[in-house]
C-alpha cells in the first residue's frame, strides 16, 4: 500500500487548497507586516517599524484594543464559564426534560453573528429597544442610557452579546464531559451520604478539569479574535472605546490602506492565540482520564 | 403515638424542603431557557409587525396583525431570496467538496504507508489554530489579481480551506476506530485502492460525513467577514452580508429587515431542531484537539 500515484492523487487536491487559503497568507502577512505599503504606491521595506509603532510607541491605542480583548477573556473566564458549569452540571444530574434545556440553551450557537448583532442592536437602541423599554416600564427612567453610543457602557454593551451567545457552547462541552463519568465512581459518595454540591466538588469537577482547560483556551482565544459582533454593533466606537485587534486590524486595511501595519496587527493577532494555547496547556497540566 | 407522629411531621417537612429546592431549580432553569431563548422569538414576532408598532406602539408584545407583506418585501424589493440561493449554493458546494477531499486526504494519512502523513497530518491540523484575520488582506489581494473578487469562487475556496482542518480530524479519529479487514479482503480480491475508496471506506464513513456536513453548513452559512469583504455585488451576496446591506438600504422598513433575518436564520434552526444530537456531536468533535 505504498501506490505513490495513489497518495499524490488522494493528498495533493486537499494540500493545495489548504496550503494556498489558509498558510500561505499567514506567510505573505509577515512579509508584508515588515512594509510600508498603501496597495498601490511601491512598497518599502522597514523591518519592525510597524511592530514597534504598535507595540512600543503605541500610536493609535492597539495596547488599550488588546487590554479590551484581555477585559472579555476574564468576563469569559468568570462570568460566563462558571455559569456554564452550574447549568451544564445540573443537568448532567438527570433532570425531567433535560434534553429540552440543552437544545434550548444551545440555541444562540447555530444563529449567524450578523443577525445576532442586529438582534441586539434593537435591543440597545436607545428610543424603542427592548432594554430602555423594560427599564422605563418599571419606572426606572433614570438607569436608560445610549448603552452603544456612550464610552462607559459601550465595551460591557458589546461583549454581553457574545458572552450570552456561546455560553451554551461551554455548557455543552461541560455537559458532556460530566455525563461520560461512569456511574460507578459516585456509588461510595453516595453510600456515604454525600450532598450532591460536596459530590461536585470532590469528584465531578477534577475529572472534567481536561473539559474545564478546553472551555478556557476557547474563552481566551475567541477574546482575542473576535471580531464580528463588535464591528457590526460599533465598528471600535466611539472613540475607540469598544476597539479590539480585530477591528483595529480592519479599520486600518480596508479603511485607510495601510496594508503593512494591519498586516502587523494581524500577524500579533495569530501569534497571541499560539501563544496563549501553549501557554494555558502547561500552566494547567491535566493528565490524559479515560474511563 | 407521640413519636411517630413527630416522625411523620418531620417526613412532610423533608418532603416539602425537596419539593421548594425542585420548584426552585424548575424555575432557574426556565428562567434560563428564556433568557437564551427570547430574543429569537422576539425576533420571530418583530418580522410581522408594522413599523409603527416597532417604533414605539408595541416593542415586546404580540404583532397586532400578521404582515407577511414584511416577507414578501424582504423577498423580492430586499434581495433576501437572491441572498439565500447564493448562502445555499456556496455552502452545498463547500460541504460537497470539503467533505470529498478531506475523506480522501484522511484515508491516504490513515491507511497508506508513506514517510510523511504524520507531518502532513500535522500541518493540516494546524489550520485548527490559525485564526483567520492573517488571511484576509492576502487573499483580497489575489483573489483581486485573479479577478475573482465579487465571485462565489472567492468564498467557496477559502470556506473549504478553512473546514478542512476539523473536518480530517473528525475522519481520521473515526478511520481509526473502524478495522481495516474489510478492505484488506477487498485488495486480496483484486480491488484498486480507488474502487476501494469509493465502494468500501466512503459508505463506512457515512455517519461521520454527516457530523462534518453540519460543521461545514454551520461555518459557510454563517460566516461574515469573508463574505462582507470579497463580495461587493449584490449578485453573489450572502446572506450574512446580505442581511446588513439590508439594514443599510431598508432603513424605513424595519419589518421586512426582521423578515430577511428570520430567512437567514431558518436553515440553521431547522437542521439544529431536527438534528440537534447530531449537530452538538459535530461542535463537540472541536473540542477534542483544541
Amino acid at each position: 500500500m505504498g501506490d505513490k500515484k495513489a497518495i499524490c492523487i488522494f493528498v495533493i487536491p486537499a494540500f493545495l487548497v489548504f496550503f494556498l487559503m489558509v498558510i500561505l497568507p499567514v506567510l505573505f502577512s509577515l512579509c508584508t507586516s515588515m512594509l510600508k505599503w498603501d496597495g498601490i504606491a511601491k512598497p518599502l521595506f522597514i523591518g519592525f517599524e510597524n511592530y514597534k509603532n504598535l507595540l512600543i510607541n503605541n500610536t493609535d491605542g492597539f495596547v488599550k484594543s488588546i487590554g479590551n480583548s484581555f477585559v472579555l477573556a476574564l468576563l469569559g473566564i468568570f462570568v460566563q464559564l462558571p455559569l456554564a458549569i452550574i447549568f451544564g452540571l445540573l443537568l448532567a444530574k438527570g433532570i425531567k426534560g433535560e434534553r429540552f434545556y440543552l437544545t434550548a440553551y444551545f440555541i444562540p450557537v447555530v444563529i449567524s453573528t450578523t443577525v445576532i448583532a442586529q438582534l441586539w442592536m434593537m435591543i440597545y437602541n436607545p428610543n424603542y429597544g427592548v432594554l430602555n423599554t423594560t427599564l422605563r416600564a418599571l419606572g426606572l427612567e433614570s438607569l436608560t442610557r445610549e448603552w452603544l453610543g456612550s464610552v462607559k457602557t459601550v465595551l460591557i454593551a458589546v461583549f454581553i452579546p457574545n458572552i450570552w451567545q456561546y455560553i451554551g457552547y461551554h455548557m455543552l462541552l461541560i455537559y458532556s464531559a460530566a455525563k461520560s463519568i461512569p456511574h460507578e465512581l459516585y456509588e461510595s459518595a453516595i453510600i456515604d451520604g454525600s450532598s450532591w454540591i460536596n459530590t461536585t466538588f470532590r469528584i465531578t469537577l477534577p475529572l472534567i478539569l481536561p473539559t474545564i482547560k478546553v472551555c478556557i483556551i476557547f474563552a481566551v482565544i475567541g477574546a482575542v479574535k473576535i471580531f464580528d459582533i463588535v464591528y457590526i454593533l460599533t465598528k471600535g466606537g466611539p472613540v475607540h472605546a469598544s476597539e479590539v485587534p480585530g477591528t483595529f486590524m480592519y479599520k486600518a486595511i480596508f479603511e485607510k490602506n495601510l496594508y503593512g501595519y494591519g498586516s502587523a496587527v494581524a500577524i500579533i493577532i495569530v501569534c497571541l492565540c499560539l501563544l496563549l494555547t501553549v501557554t494555558i496547556q502547561k500552566i494547567i497540566k491535566t493528565d490524559e482520564i479515560s474511563f | 403515638m407521640k413519636i411517630t407522629k413527630r416522625l411523620h411531621k418531620s417526613r412532610k417537612d423533608i418532603i416539602k424542603n425537596l419539593n421548594f429546592k425542585n420548584i426552585l431549580l424548575k424555575f432557574v432553569l426556565i428562567l434560563y431557557a428564556i433568557i437564551q431563548v427570547y430574543p429569537l422569538i422576539w425576533l420571530i414576532l418583530f418580522s410581522f409587525k408594522t413599523n409603527s408598532e416597532i417604533f414605539g406602539d408595541n416593542v415586546i408584545g404580540l404583532p397586532k396583525k400578521l404582515m407577511w407583506q414584511n416577507y414578501k418585501d424582504a423577498f423580492f424589493n430586499g434581495n433576501i431570496g437572491l441572498y439565500f440561493t447564493n448562502s445555499l449554493l456556496v455552502s452545498s458546494i463547500t460541504i460537497i467538496v470539503s467533505g470529498i477531499l478531506a475523506a480522501m486526504v484522511s484515508y491516504a494519512v490513515m491507511r497508506m504507508k508513506w514517510k510523511c502523513s504524520k507531518i502532513v497530518l500535522n500541518i493540516f491540523l494546524l489550520g485548527l489554530m490559525l485564526p483567520n484575520h492573517a488571511a484576509l488582506l492576502p487573499l483580497f489581494i489575489i483573489f483581486k489579481n485573479f479577478k475573482i473578487l465579487s465571485s462565489y469562487l472567492a468564498l467557496i475556496l477559502p470556506y473549504i480551506g478553512y473546514s478542512l482542518p476539523m473536518a480530517i480530524l473528525i475522519l481520521t479519529g473515526f478511520l481509526h476506530t473502524i478495522p481495516a479487514d474489510l478492505e484488506e479482503a477487498a485488495f486480496i480480491d483484486g480491488c484498486s485502492v480507488y474502487k476501494v475508496f469509493l465502494l468500501i471506506v466512503m459508505p463506512l464513513l457515512r455517519n461521520a460525513m454527516v457530523t462534518i456536513s453540519i460543521f461545514t453548513f454551520l461555518l459557510a452559512w454563517n460566516e461574515f467577514v469573508f463574505a462582507f469583504t470579497f463580495i461587493s455585488k449584490n449578485q453573489f451576496k450572502t446572506i450574512t452580508a446580505g442581511v446588513l446591506s439590508m439594514v443599510g438600504k431598508y432603513i424605513t422598513n424595519w419589518g421586512a429587515i426582521g423578515a430577511g433575518m428570520v430567512i437567514a436564520t431558518l436553515p440553521t434552526i431547522l437542521v439544529y431542531i431536527f438534528m440537534s444530537s447530531q449537530v452538538q456531536k459535530s461542535l463537540l468533535a472541536g473540542s477534542i484537539k483544541a
